[in-house]
């Protein structure tokens, strides 16, 4: 790995040097397809998000219909409260002519909704897993299967998380045996990319394998 | 992994003032990864700031969600000024793969193509 010294005098350093002149896409690019990085707060979406995508990535608050309104008893008046959720995505150019953007989507239940528009044309989703707290990943999870996504999990391995095998996290995340299940280091580019390619053989596969 | 810094807000009104209570948009909303670009028509002097605004944005090809971020107005926003844009000519649109062709295995093979050369 080249060392990252440089970009970490960033006092002075103003915009990444991706996006210096590249808000704009190249004119050749001809469509867009999407993939969902989901996972708990913290676990590391935003940062495989920036280490892949060749803009710095945008944060953009979701307005959505509050799923909790049966909790909720002020809401049943009108039924149109509306609460935000933050999302963070980045885009990354592939062969020229198709973008690629990832968009972070928070596991929790209650977002749910939010996850419907994003969910929609989506190729598929990356499920980043904190080693150090699993069951943290469970509400991604189900959310995935509730919207009959296919995905790949990634466990994100943070330096003083339990080296668990894959096997025990096979069993406590309850996956399926086709579901791909890697490690990556969402720091690292490489890593993170590796992630994405285990996804979309999975999506490969997925599409070509007669049901 | 610093922590990003906040992005300030773009507007002080409540979203909803700036598209008359609309939620939604006329006809087939667009997708956040729409690809959307100014189309080559004079714009007329009469277009509400807001749209002014999200044209500046849309002078190269971009997608909703980027617009959106740029504004600092939630892509919903967005989509409806980029959908009334898009009725009156003013920006062009290039669809994202639809849904019924997520199972593309072309595209897909392209995907990983282009992500491998990545590495």
């Amino acid at each position: 790995m080249v060392s990252k010294a440089a970009s970490e005098t960033l006092a002075e350093a103003g915009p990444p040097p991706a996006a210096a002149d590249g808000k704009y896409l190249d004119s050749n690019v001809s469509g867009a397809a999407k993939i969902l990085v989901v996972g708990p707060l913290g676990v590391g979406k935003t940062t495989l998000i920036g280490t892949v995508s060749e803009i710095e990535p945008l944060s953009t608050e979701a307005s959505m219909t509050r799923a909790g309104a049966r909790v909720d008893p002020y809401a049943g008046d009108s039924g149109k409260k509306t609460t935000t959720v933050a999302l963070d995505f980045g885009r990354l150019t592939i062969d020229g002519d198709l973008v690629l953007y990832l968009f972070g989507t928070p596991g929790q239940q209650r977002f749910l909704p939010a996850w419907r528009d994003l969910a929609k044309g989506a190729l598929g989703a990356l499920a980043l897993v904190d080693s150090r707290d699993l069951a943290a990943s469970f509400d991604a999870l189900d959310n995935l299967e509730d919207l009959d996504l296919p995905f790949a999990v990634a466990v994100n391995v943070f330096p003083s998380g339990p080296r668990y095998d894959a096997d025990d996290i096979r069993t406590a995340l309850d996956l399926l045996p086709g579901t791909p299940l890697v490690t990556c280091d969402a720091r690292d580019r490489a890593s993170s990319i590796r992630a994405l390619i285990a996804l979309v053989r999975h999506l490969i596969h997925v599409a070509t394998e007669p049901s | 992994m610093a922590e990003r810094p906040e992005v300030p807000r773009a507007s002080a009104i409540r979203p909803y003032v700036i598209t008359r209570g609309r939620t939604e948009s006329e006809g087939e909303p667009l997708s956040w990864e729409s690809l959307v670009m100014t189309a080559e028509a004079a714009f007329p002097a009469s277009l509400q700031p807001e749209h002014l605004a999200i044209l500046k944005h849309c002078e190269g090809l971009i997608s909703v969600a980027e617009v959106a971020a740029h504004l600092g107005q939630p892509p919903s926003v967005a989509q409806v000024l980029l959908s009334d844009l898009l009725r009156w000519g003013l920006i062009v649109t290039r669809p994202p793969i639809p849904p019924a062709e997520r199972a593309d295995v072309t595209m897909l093979r392209k995907v990983l193509h282009g992500l491998e050369s990545c590495l």
